[in-house]
């Protein structure tokens, strides 16, 4: 008996609740955007300049004692949190200290560091460094750039890629998605204030790619179907493509979730908001192939003009690889 | 049909056999790692019983290609230096001094007596009693330029003279300047390298980014602090006439001479004249040692420019104190007893044993040609690293596990086939990844790990377009084949742009980020491979066996 996540034939209309599922989606993208600006994201040194101090003791960590040691030192901005993880034992107590970037400083003096391990010693004996980390206003700053370069490029490579093997109906539709699945990743972001560095850039890449992913491969169905069924309406070939790779969907959502929340639960908190996004982007990039590409693609229409099935239509020329 | 001919055949088994060969070694990593580290070590040092033992730990003929461990995976440190290539202008400005002056001086009926003004660091400015005479001053310091010896610097002059009234100006032109750039930066590369050599730490990456930063990564030393007392220190060891001595670090040196602090003596200030007798350049030998009193010193040599000039000195001043300066401080300033012409001499300062070690060694190794900044440094201990990798292993074991069984249950028969491919493909990607000589990092594990989520996407496209040819009543063969030949597009399609992402993270990605673009690029055409060809081979071949009436996918 095989394990069935979809029935073997589906026939959901996945667009009976276009405008609810579309006014959603639109939604949360502008929710997304206020929360971006009403909070603004969380950002860690990698993007805002300044030192992170991760600290390490056998002794429970103790916020308030750890603030009234490193006060005397005037050092500005400083935030504590305590870090948890399921593979910490009791004997393992982390913290991560965050310094904002010294004034006129581009990375902080030994100095400085030296003070701030010598006052925390000071509290608890038995605490150790295993890491620190110092970035420049400067560096910070061309990050940022080099972040948003990043992100803005591999979505207009996808745009292209997608115009010459599709329509351009199609590339719209996949960056819809694309830029609905960022947006939303960066507005939990920023309600959840969660650290938003050099990493989750990565993650948010990623999630570009397995959005993209998903949406191709309906969109591939969608490209055959239509030259199959030239009778159907555009809203029922996007229907039955749908439908038909479903359970391709699901699947291929499911082990990827498999491996990642496995890797959230033990793959120890360093790389815990990476993970995250990911899991977020996975969730999102789904829904928002089906429901945001395509229907974006039923918005907008498709040329029918499939006479010549194999390259007679304009912007197909690339079409039809056969490796 | 499902014909796949013998020679194809052979060399998809021999790229996986290939590709897990070189990924083998990974799996004995610190047994690898120490034969690797010991047949350079007696490359250098020549052969020792533990050394060959050490050696003979992993067979010769096995490959030894290991993935490279990041620093967050190893610890150690990172730095990010910004080269402040304008120093070096000064001191291109000031060498030229005397040339400029005998150049007037030879035209002095027209221009009258000259006097350097101080200015600019990175100007020369040149007063002229006559200021009529400036056109002849100017001609007369033109004739200096040299056409500057760079590839796009051709057909430019080194210099730009100009006049300002009765000043004359000096300065380096842009290409000029530009070219200089340049040399600064590979000739701080250079000293670097041969600083961080010194303490012997393994496998630094040492290597220029952008304009005119550097970027340092070492891993297993213990700070970046340590670091950058080792590569920050510019060790500029300048031997300077003394003018005087003062308590008052605000008193006006004079002319072409400066204020420069003790080094050891709080409060105290010596004035020197401002153009060295000699400098560190014409060391060609510095080592720690102990004086007759037994307190640290260090020894060095000039070579036999400096030795002339530092001997010509001497003679000239005995009775006269010169100080010893090292990175604008004074480290001591001892009076001349006797000509010193063996060009040798040492330099005492109060050191510790320590410092009198790690000074030998900067002064060995050169002088920075201009001063460091650091824009980023990062620490990252090995506890935490060896955390990071163990954390990472587990997640990956469970996450491959968990995938497995869930294919095997969703696909049955081909789910195995596919899961065959999934731990081949893995091998896979840690054979290219050592292949390529690729980085490892945090951020990498999570990207192996997202890829055994997603490689079996592909196999996932392709049963399940099986399944719906098997619905139309075709025969088993015939549905498997037709199933390979209606997904491939769509595999093709949505991993390309999987890989256009991740050769963008690759293009502008730095460090951690970049090693995650590549497992993630390396993962993407592995598990296209196993995909298309070697769940394909492992279904033929079973269909070849057993050649079922019926299948069920």
């Amino acid at each position: 008996m095989r394990l069935k996540l979809v029935p073997t034939e589906t026939s959901y209309d996945f667009f009976s609740l276009s405008r609810v599922t579309f006014g959603l989606s639109g939604l949360l993208v502008v929710l997304s955007i206020v929360a971006f600006f009403i909070f603004g994201l969380n950002f860690g040194i990698d993007f805002r300049g300044g030192t992170t101090i991760r600290t390490e003791s056998t002794q429970s960590v103790d916020v308030g004692t750890y603030r009234d040691a490193l006060t005397p030192l005037n050092l500005g901005d400083v935030s504590i949190t305590e870090v948890f993880d399921a593979t910490f034992g009791p004997d393992k107590n982390v913290a991560q200290i965050r310094i904002q970037a010294q004034d006129g400083q581009e990375a902080i003096t030994p100095q400085t560091i030296l003070a701030v391990q010598g006052a925390l010693v000071a509290v608890d004996p038995a605490i150790t460094f295993p890491s620190v980390e110092s970035v420049g206003p400067k560096v910070s700053g061309e990050l940022v750039q080099t972040a948003v370069l990043a992100v803005v490029l591999a979505i207009g490579a996808v745009l292209i890629y997608i115009w010459l093997r599709f329509e351009w109906q199609f590339a719209l539709g996949a960056v819809a998605a694309l830029v609905h699945d960022v947006a939303l990743t960066i507005g939990l972001f920023a309600a959840f204030q969660i650290k938003f560095d050099l990493a989750i850039i990565a993650a948010l890449l990623t999630i570009v790619g397995y959005s993209l992913n998903d949406t191709v491969v309906v969109f591939d169905r969608v490209r055959e179907n239509l030259r199959r069924f030239k009778k159907l309406t555009l809203r029922e070939v996007l229907n039955l493509s749908i439908n038909e790779t479903l359970s391709r969907t699901v699947m291929t959502s499911v082990t990827t979730l498999i491996a990642l929340i496995s890797l959230i639960v033990l793959g120890g908190d360093v790389i815990r908001g990476f993970v995250f996004a990911m899991i977020l982007g996975v969730v999102i990039g789904t829904y928002s192939s089906v429901f945001v590409a395509s229907n974006i693609l039923l918005m907008l229409g498709v040329k029918r003009d499939w006479s010549k099935p194999d390259n007679g239509a304009a912007g197909t020329q690339f079409g039809n690889v056969d490796a | 049909m499902l014909q796949i001919p013998f020679w194809k055949r052979l060399m998809i088994v021999g790229a996986c056999l290939l590709g897990l060969a070189l990924a083998l070694p990974n799996l004995f990593y610190v047994r690898v790692e120490g034969h690797n580290d010991a047949i350079k070590e007696i490359e250098q040092a020549g052969s020792t019983p533990v050394l060959e033992a050490q050696k003979g730990a992993w067979p010769a003929w096995m490959p030894s290609g290991l993935v490279n461990l990041g620093l967050d995976l190893r610890g150690g440190a990172h730095l990010l230096a910004e080269v402040q290539v304008e120093d070096v202008y000064a001191d291109r400005i000031d060498a030229m001094w005397p040339d400029v002056r005998d150049a007037l001086r030879e035209v002095r009926a027209e221009v009258g007596t000259i006097r350097r003004q101080d200015s600019d660091p990175a100007e020369l400015r040149v007063r002229i009693s006559q200021p009529e005479g400036m056109a002849v001053a100017l001609q007369a310091v033109r004739e200096l330029a040299r056409p500057v010896a760079s590839l796009t610097g051709v057909g430019q002059n080194d210099i730009v003279v100009s006049g300002d009234s009765a000043d004359l100006i000096v300065r380096l032109s842009e290409a000029e300047a530009q070219a200089t750039d340049d040399r600064t930066i590979q000739q701080s590369l250079e000293i670097i390298r041969r600083r961080v050599d010194e303490v012997g730490t393994r496998e630094p990456t040492i290597q220029r980014q952008g304009e005119d930063r550097i970027l340092i990564q070492v891993p297993g030393i213990g700070s970046a602090a340590e670091l950058k007392a080792l590569i920050g220190t510019t060790a500029r060891l300048t031997f300077h006439p003394v003018v005087g001595r003062s308590s008052n670090p605000d008193q006006a040196p004079g002319a072409r001479n400066e204020i420069l602090p003790s080094l050891d003596e709080e409060g105290v200030f010596y004035i020197v004249e401002q153009t060295p007798v000699v400098s560190g350049e014409d060391l060609v030998d510095a080592q720690p040692a102990f004086d007759q009193n037994g307190q640290p010193v260090v020894t060095f040599r000039f070579n036999a420019t400096g030795a002339r000039k530092f001997g010509d000195y001497t003679v000239e001043n005995i009775g006269s104190p010169f100080a010893i300066v090292l990175d604008d401080e004074v480290v001591s300033a001892p009076v001349i007893r006797d000509a010193i012409r063996g060009g040798s001499g040492q330099i005492s300062g109060g050191f510790t044993v320590e410092e009198s070690n790690q000074l030998a060694i900067l002064l060995r190794a050169g002088a920075l040609p201009a001063e460091l900044t650091f824009l980023e440094e990062r620490t990252i201990g090995p506890e935490l690293g060896a955390d990071s990798i163990e954390a990472g292993k587990i997640a990956c074991i469970v996450a491959g596990i968990a995938v497995l069984v869930f294919m095997g249950l969703s696909y049955g028969l081909f789910g195995l086939f596919a899961n065959v491919a999934l731990i081949i493909n893995v091998g896979l990607i840690f054979g290219l990844l050592s292949m390529i000589g690729a980085t490892l990092t945090l951020p990498g594990i999570a990207g192996i790990v997202l890829t055994i989520g997603m490689a079996v996407d592909a196999n996932v496209l392709v049963f399940e377009r099986i399944r719906e040819e098997l619905k139309s009543a075709k025969g088993p063969a015939r549905a498997i084949d037709l199933g390979y030949e209606k997904a491939l597009s769509a595999i093709i399609d949505a991993n390309i742009t999987t890989l256009i992402t991740a050769v963008i993270l690759f293009m502008l990605g730095s460090g951690p980020v970049r090693g995650f673009a590549v497992t993630l690029g390396v993962g993407i055409i592995t598990s296209v491979f196993t995909a298309i060809f070697v769940t394909r081979l492992l279904i033929v071949w079973w269909m070849e066996r057993r050649r079922p009436k019926q299948i069920e996918v």
